[in-house]
């Protein structure tokens, strides 16, 4: 397991080193994308606001305030990470699309993301799921907001991080997905336990 | 007081409540978590054991919700037939639900389904949902709360058996959807099991399985033996803090059942997440509240 710092634009050669399970840190900009922004892009095929090239992404749908006396000026509440394997369907094409390097979020993706990060070298990972205080406070500043039509969860919100993680590398460049191996060694397992429930369950007269 | 004066003093009550809930975890659920938390000895589980942690205390220290997701609403009523409110705890805690919104600030998550459209004050048709258990003889209203939040409502699954399919059916479909689904839901989950004859009536009782506290058992014998034997099995899959592996998968398991058909078994699945935001409050008549979840908690 690798510990090492991230740093906005990101290069192919800062990711082909990491492995899944490696911890990262983010320093640079971090923009919320989440089911929406997908379906913007990738179904709708509209031109999204920010240029992603080399940034990083964060399935997130952040608690904003706006700041009183300061109108479009919001300050983050609580921003953890939302599920990501929502945004599987689309991912490989939002990743070939708009050059996207690191894809934050909660829990595993599956084997389309996994094919978008080995074709396009941009790792998955994961920031500890409900901890979003700890995130909010990872934030220096929300420089701006687009889509807000969309809603508070699902806009595009851009911020300024420092050493935002931990980050636990999930999908890497080679397409290698921990959350799928870990699903399989459960899987493994879960056949002889149900089995042997089941020989005390058998209620019926 | 007049009725008036009773109802703002609910609202206010009801506002300051549900904003308590979204920062501060009931005492069973951080009792629970800390005693999972010693048995991991992996990097990764303790990084993610330390996170939650830290995310408790700066929640507790900086007055913020401590997820983000902040769910649906959902209140779980029982009232007394002689609440003196009886008739407007429906308007009281849409109010306080608008209230709370702005006063947390808790995330806006109610999606009018057709129009598409977030009402941006989390009230929307038929949210916050109330669900109504009447209690004869009585002028309390006892009110549980719990936030439902995308992550751990995407697990829940409701399915009618054929009886032959027998209990097992009921262990096999659990066992299915915590390996698959359950993993993304942030793990430690609360799981919580309904068995009855319909669809609905099984996912409404999975869901009031998780209202229970934890460690709490089924009032059946071979309920509460189920209980155990999931839970165990389960926490055997070692699916750990998040989804990474550990030593454990649950924080426990909840059956709740009622009177099937002779023709099906029903089951509904219920998780809650390891941020599981769920309270209980108890209000008298003259507007006197005591939160039973929380000890000592000041609203």
């Amino acid at each position: 397991m690798k510990t090492k710092i991230l740093t906005i634009p990101i290069q192919n050669e800062d990711l082909e080193p990491l492995t899944i399970g490696d911890i990262i840190y983010l320093n640079g900009y971090l923009v919320t994308s989440r089911d929406d922004v997908h379906q913007r892009l990738i179904k709708q095929h509209k031109k999204l606001p920010i240029d992603l090239a080399g940034k990083a992404i964060f399935h997130a749908g952040p608690i904003m305030q706006e700041i009183e006396g300061q109108s479009g000026k919001y300050r983050v509440i609580s921003i953890g990470p939302t599920t990501s394997m929502r945004m599987d369907k689309y991912e490989k094409q939002f990743i070939g699309e708009t050059g996207v390097k690191l894809i934050i979020g909660k829990g595993g993706m599956g084997q389309n993301t996994a094919a978008g990060c080995r074709e396009y070298k941009a790792i998955h990972a994961v920031f500890p799921g409900g901890c979003a205080v700890l995130a909010a406070n990872c934030v220096e500043e929300v420089e701006r907001v687009e889509w807000l039509d969309l809603g508070m969860p699902e806009a595009m919100w851009v911020m300024r991080v420092k050493e935002f993680g931990p980050l636990i590398v999930s999908i890497d460049t080679r397409g290698n997905n921990l959350f799928e191996n870990n699903k399989k060694a459960f899987n493994l397992k879960k056949e002889a336990l149900v089995k042997e429930i089941c020989q005390h369950v058998d209620y019926l007269e | 007081m007049d009725t008036k004066e009773q109802l703002e003093k609910f609202i206010d009550i009801m506002a300051r409540f549900t904003v308590y809930t979204s920062k501060y975890l009931p005492d069973d659920v951080y009792a629970k978590l800390k005693e999972l938390r010693v048995k991991e000895d992996t990097a990764l589980a303790k990084i993610v054991y330390d996170a939650m942690f830290e995310d408790l205390k700066l929640a507790d220290q900086q007055d913020r919700p401590l997820c983000q997701d902040t769910g649906i609403i959902q209140y779980f009523v029982q009232i007394g037939t002689r609440f003196p409110l009886i008739d407007q705890v429906e308007v009281g805690l849409c109010e306080a639900v608008k209230k709370a919104t702005i006063l947390g600030p808790l995330r806006h998550n109610a999606v009018e389904v057709f129009d598409e459209e977030n009402t941006g004050n989390n009230v929307g048709k038929r949210i916050p949902w109330i669900d109504w258990e009447i209690v004869p003889d009585s002028d309390e209203a006892t009110i549980s709360l719990y936030m439902a939040g995308g992550g751990c409502s995407l697990p829940g699954i409701a399915r009618v058996l054929m009886p032959l399919e027998g209990y097992e059916g009921v262990v096999k479909l659990v066992f299915d959807q915590i390996t698959s689904y359950g993993i993304n839901a942030c793990p430690p989950l609360l799981v919580g099991i309904g068995i009855a004859g319909s669809v609905e009536v099984a996912a409404k009782l999975s869901k009031k399985a998780l209202l229970r506290p934890i460690g709490s058992r089924n009032s059946h014998p071979r309920g509460a033996e189920l209980e155990t034997r999931i839970e165990a099995g389960l926490n055997a899959i070692k699916i750990g803090p998040g989804g990474l592996t550990g030593e454990n998968s649950v924080m426990g398991v909840h059956i709740e059942e009622a009177a099937r058909h002779p023709a099906t078994i029903a089951v509904g699945l219920s998780t809650g997440c390891w941020a599981h935001r769920r309270a209980v409050i108890k209000i008298n008549a003259d507007m006197e509240y005591e939160i039973i979840s929380h000890r000592g908690a000041v609203l």
